[in-house]
């Protein structure tokens, strides 16, 4: 950040140099200062998002007056606590299923043939060329008591289920919308492992689940943790899907913060559970980060 | 071995149909004669098409987006490729962090930073503008940019910039005849990506947007709220097949220009 603050003194209005009309030395100063190409970008995320996060931040400890008031309420209230935790359960199921669901996908798109890799490859786009908005309409269609699963499992005799406001509902839908995340990190990772290896294991003798065990799955273990990592993340601050689908006991953190500012408007205690949000996902990042970095070396060693 | 792989096929055939069934079962309902989004759908309508097109709500709705979108489609690329450059051409450490620092929109929770937004725009009345979308889904477009610009970049030889310099180019001639049209697709996927960012942003937009300036996922998430309104269906079909149409005229030209 400060490699920023320094170059934006000599420079001026940075920018504009880039189209390269200036004269002489003016075009020397660009070329030894790169990173004034991304001032325009830095300058836009102080503005949309660094100041609105401290502007939050801020009101949290200052609403309605200075002090640590609205944490105290937020770690004292029962409710909130049980939210906290229920978001964290939920983005777990989330990731579990994700990971169970992608490992075998990816894993078959890395032996089919290139017409079967392209359906394969299709189905997992086709998801986002729907609104997203659209897509948990789609999932509403679906789960409700008078929706599509609950008629096939009564054409075939067994009984209804009840999915929609359920926490099981909103694992469904919120897995399916952050599969692809899971699928393409796992995919780019397989793609890249040496299949003789696990067929040199099987030549000393191993059996196919041994060789898998001890060599094809470390070596994928990387995907997985990034994939993982991602939707984790991402399920966290989940917001339309769970309200949509979810029920009062399968609210998240995210329409509790709405609730809060919009309906209450409480910006001190609103903010407070949007910053226990934010750090909890950077927290997550910062641990999951050195973690990545490792298997990703190991798996290049090797 | 062989039952392995029948069971491996199976499953993967089901998780296909959990991806792909949500897309498919918005068709047939869009269709539905009753004012019902329950299933299965009965009779056979073109009701929803016309309302969509014909009910202001819907119509400017859809507009709005696109306006919006478009812009930010525009301002995102040339701000995300400029940052991809400068990135590029950055030696030191520093390329990596200020890297990590600029993709961090993606990571952060949508609600805390449309909270914090919406608290700035109230102090600023950008509330329900057009300018408000814009700097909103700019800022959170841009990582797209810069992740699909920089891809093309990391595969660019610097080599061929020094050589046209060599030749008496310079740096404006360059960047035009050399390095544009070698990093082209990477800034046009950017730009698609820039595009359908805004055009599908849903939480920020719930809570800057106005009654005078709504965008379309807003305007499909209030009606899913408010009332069910198979219109939405009918509109995700027309999202859907568009998109399809672009997506196949894309590869198609893609395809013929390798060739």
């Amino acid at each position: 950040m400060s490699q920023t603050i320094d170059t934006t003194a000599p420079g001026g209005s940075g920018p504009r140099q880039a189209n390269g009309v200036a004269a002489q030395p003016r075009r020397w100063r660009l070329a030894a200062y790169p990173s004034l190409l991304a001032l325009p970008a830095v300058l836009l995320l102080i503005a949309a998002m660094a100041y609105p996060l401290l502007t939050i931040v801020s009101r949290s400890f200052s609403e309605p007056e200075w002090g640590l008031q609205n944490y105290v309420w937020f770690f004292s209230t029962d409710v909130n606590i049980q939210v906290l935790l229920r978001t964290f359960s939920i983005s777990a199921w989330v990731t579990l299923v994700c990971v169970i669901a992608a490992y075998p996908y990816a894993y078959l798109m890395t032996v089919v043939g290139p017409r079967m890799r392209l359906v394969l490859i299709l189905c997992v786009l086709v998801p986002f060329w729907v609104s997203g908005v659209v897509r948990t309409l789609a999932w509403v269609i679906l789960l409700q008591d008078s929706g599509v699963i609950n008629s096939v499992l009564k054409a075939i005799g067994f009984g209804g289920v009840k999915l929609i406001r359920t926490p099981t509902g909103v694992v469904i839908g919120m897995a399916q919308v952050l599969l692809p995340f899971m699928i393409l990190p796992l995919y780019s990772v397989m793609r890249g492992i040496d299949l003789r290896l696990v067929q040199a294991a099987r030549s000393l003798g191993a059996r196919p689940a041994l060789a898998f065990w001890q060599v094809y799955l470390p070596l994928s273990l990387p995907g997985v943790f990034a994939g993982a990592i991602i939707v984790f993340i991402l399920a966290l601050g989940f917001y339309i899907t769970p309200a949509l689908l979810g029920g009062p006991r399968s609210t998240m953190l995210s329409t509790l913060v709405q609730s809060q500012v919009l309906s209450l408007l409480n910006w001190g205690r609103g903010g407070a559970m949007g910053v226990v949000l934010l750090v909890s996902t950077f927290i997550l990042l910062a641990l999951a980060a050195p973690l990545m970095r490792q298997r990703h070396k190991q798996a290049s060693r090797s | 071995m062989k039952p392995f792989r029948i069971i491996l096929g199976l499953f993967c055939l089901l998780v296909a149909i959990w991806l792909v069934l949500p897309t498919l079962v918005i068709i047939p309902m869009s269709f539905n004669e009753k004012k019902s989004l329950a299933f299965p759908p009965s009779g056979f309508t073109w009701h929803w098409y016309e309302n969509f097109f014909t009910n202001p709500d819907w119509s400017s709705s859809f507009f709005n987006s696109l306006r919006v979108a478009a812009i930010v489609a525009v301002t995102a690329t040339i701000v995300g490729t400029l940052a991809a450059l400068g990135l590029s051409r950055m030696k030191h450490a520093g390329a990596g962090i200020l890297r990590a620092i600029l993709i961090t929109p993606m990571v952060v929770p949508g609600v805390v930073l449309a909270i914090g937004i919406y608290a700035v725009y109230l102090n600023y009345q950008l509330v329900g503008t057009t300018l408000g979308f814009v700097i909103a889904h700019t800022m959170l477009a841009v990582p797209f940019v810069l992740i699909a610009v920089s891809a093309s970049l990391e595969v660019f030889d610097v080599r061929l910039e020094t050589a046209a310099a060599s030749l008496g180019a310079n740096r404006l001639t360059t960047f035009r005849t050399i390095t544009l049209p070698l990093i082209l697709p990477g800034i046009l996927s950017g730009l698609l990506f820039a595009f359908v960012t805004s055009f599908d942003e849903i939480i920020v937009a719930l809570f800057i947007t106005s009654p005078y300036l709504k965008t379309l996922p807003v305007q499909i998430y209030t009606s899913i709220t408010r009332d069910a309104d198979p219109t939405v269906t009918a509109v995700g079909t027309i999202i859907f097949l568009a998109t399809s149409l672009i997506i196949t005229g894309g590869l198609i030209i893609g395809s013929q220009r390798r060739r």
